[in-house]
């Protein structure tokens, strides 16, 4: 670990993936998550000896592709956006996953749709758990909930994106984003191997045969067998990479479920919960997709309360995880707007 | 004895595959020049060829060397992405019109402004071969195509795009050439302008570009031969062949005496 700061989401984002070695940020600005690209441009300039490239692209269609390319090279290279842009880059997002690119995304989500605002809201939860672009695959997705937690998954993202080559979403919001709370950074990632050294890594055939990357179906029985081969894929991440937090589970009879900086809330719900004599635990997923099914086993018969800055989107998975959904309750705000701790608390009274 | 002297053979970095191109396509003779130059500059173990969506989406499968195929539009993109994280390679893009000139107006435009040090080849036969002969934005005005069953029209679809021309005025952009592959001296002069092309990527110049007009009997619903003519009589008119553009003797396009010290108010 490295040295304790007080630094604003964004920008210890930004210093968490450089130390992971990622030199390479192919950015667009957009509110929230333009800290992350200036953080970069300032540094290529203020640290040269660390040989750190920043690139502005034309779009994200655009910025998403040069992470292609630069993935496909065998380096390490990200980008930050927020849901317009991460719309635009769906189209790579399905390209990346199929042609097994370690891409490494961070979504600053802010409410939609279309344009929206600019506030803190979860709305981009089915867009980066569902794929969000075309056919059938899946993103690796990781939402945090501090700051510190923001900055370590960052430096995993790179490693997880790796082992299993296929793009990693680490799904940041407004609220993240801005906070400013003390973190100890995590330190330079060291023995990082060489891009020659990593696997399928177009670095010229010099002295072995050809790399080739591409997802062009050639004909069904091809096509069908390299889909096969992605699935098998995704059922490794799902099989390893489940993520999540519960909070006095033991006795509880209502169980919070959420995700991402709006947990925070409700973790403060349940200890004012708990202050009254009710008995709430809660369930915090890390890891969205895979979505962590095996957390909500054994609980028949407590009631579920989940909680989101959106319309009802992980509520889904949640129902789908439990033996009754009709033990499942929603609480969503839209648009920017997040409850207080005591607005949750009046949501948990009404299931006493 | 005597010694015996090779004069002629194919090239080594192709592989055994046969082309799914149709008959009288010019795709097949762009990829051999390309093939011929990676043996002659040994260009193959340092090499990434990127190729694009369209009839040469498949190209991977004729050469053994590290490729990859982007998506419609998007080759520059992906090669900037390659090259700037590892500028020793070389960094071959290959695009069609459509996938350069619509899909990837946006890409190909800003890799010039941002004078990305890779080569590209612009294979133009004015139309869409692979999706099946719908108009391209270099399709001529009055040439029929299936979206334009009576003739492109300038009040639906506009002008035909010269993007040799329009590189050229590009301060980021090295050299610019049109060439053609219709005739055995035209391909020689081809093969020149892409070794060229090739040469200044490798002294890490700037962008070069290389507008290749080629043939798409199956696309224009003519017969191979006459396809030959089709672009002596219809196509270069519209698209000139010759150097558009060649700055290639100075030092880079990009000299950061000249960046401007601009602090901001």
């Amino acid at each position: 670990m490295g040295e304790r700061v007080f630094m604003q989401g964004n920008e210890a984002m930004a210093e968490s993936a450089i130390r992971a070695g990622c030199k390479l940020f192919f950015g667009y600005p957009i509110t929230p998550s333009s800290e992350v690209p200036e953080y970069y441009a300032k540094v290529m300039r203020e640290r040269p000896e660390e040989n750190i490239m920043f690139i502005q692209g034309e779009t994200e269609t655009s910025v998403f592709n040069m992470i292609a390319g630069a993935v496909a090279a065998g380096h390490r290279a990200m980008t930050a956006t927020s849901g317009p842009g991460f719309s635009l880059g769906q189209e790579a997002m399905s390209y990346m996953s199929a042609a097994s690119l370690p891409a490494v995304i961070v979504e600053v989500m802010r409410p939609g749709p279309a344009d929206g605002e600019i506030l803190a809201a979860q709305g981009d939860y089915f867009q980066a758990t569902r794929g969000g672009g075309h056919g059938d695959y899946n993103n690796l997705v990781l939402a945090p909930y501090s700051v510190q937690e923001l900055c370590e998954l960052m430096q995993e993202s790179f490693d997880l994106a790796e082992k299993y080559h296929n793009p990693v979403v680490l799904l940041s919001d407004a609220m993240l984003a801005k906070l400013r709370e003390s973190v100890e950074l995590p330190g330079y990632v060291e023995n990082e191997p060489k891009p020659e050294e990593k696997w399928r890594t177009l670095t010229g055939a010099d002295g072995r045969d050809p790399h080739i990357i591409t997802t062009c179906g050639r004909g069904a029985i091809q096509w069908e067998r390299f889909n096969l081969d992605l699935q098998e894929k995704f059922r490794k991440i799902a099989e390893n990479e489940v993520r999540y937090e519960t909070y006095n589970l033991e006795d509880a009879d209502i169980v919070l479920v959420a995700f991402g900086c709006f947990s925070r809330v409700c973790i403060s719900a349940m200890k004012m919960a708990r202050e009254e004599g009710m008995k709430v635990g809660m369930i915090r997923p890390i890891s969205l997709w895979p979505f962590p099914e095996e957390a909500f086993r054994g609980l028949d018969g407590k009631k579920f309360l989940v909680c989101e800055l959106n319309a009802g989107q992980m509520v889904q998975d949640v129902k789908l995880s439990v033996d009754n959904k009709n033990d499942v309750t929603f609480y969503g705000r839209l648009g920017g707007q997040v409850p207080t701790p005591k607005e949750i608390l009046g949501e948990i009274r009404k299931l006493r | 004895m005597r010694a015996v002297k090779t004069i002629y053979q194919r090239p080594v970095v192709f592989t055994d595959e046969i082309t799914t191109y149709c008959g009288g396509c010019g795709h097949g003779i762009i990829n051999k020049i390309i093939a011929e130059l990676i043996d002659e500059m040994e260009l193959r173990d340092k090499g990434v060829i990127c190729w694009p969506i369209g009839c040469s989406c498949l190209s991977d499968l004729y050469y053994k060397m590290d490729q990859i195929m982007c998506l419609h539009g998007r080759a520059p993109a992906v090669a900037t992405g390659m090259k700037r994280a590892n500028p020793k390679e070389f960094v071959l893009v290959y695009q069609g019109d459509g996938d350069m000139v619509s899909e990837g107006m946006a890409e190909i435009m800003h890799a010039a402004i941002r004078s990305e040090k890779f080569s590209i080849i612009f294979v133009n036969n004015a139309i869409y071969g692979m999706t099946g002969g719908q108009m391209a934005p270099t399709t001529l005005l009055g040439q029929h195509a299936s979206t334009a069953p009576y003739g492109r029209r300038i009040d639906s679809s506009g002008y035909p795009v010269q993007m040799a021309e329009l590189m050229a005025t590009m301060p980021g952009v090295i050299y610019s050439e049109r060439v053609a592959v219709n005739s055995p001296q035209r391909i020689l002069q081809a093969k020149k302008a892409i070794k060229k092309a090739f040469q200044l990527q490798l002294e890490g110049k700037g962008l070069s570009f290389v507008e290749v007009l080629s043939m798409c009997p199956t696309g224009w619903s003519t017969a191979p031969v006459k396809a030959l003519d089709w672009v002596d009589q219809k196509m270069i008119p519209i698209y000139p062949l010759g150097v558009k553009k060649d700055v290639s003797e100075g030092e880079t396009v990009q000299n950061e005496e000249q960046e401007l010290e601009v602090r901001s108010l």
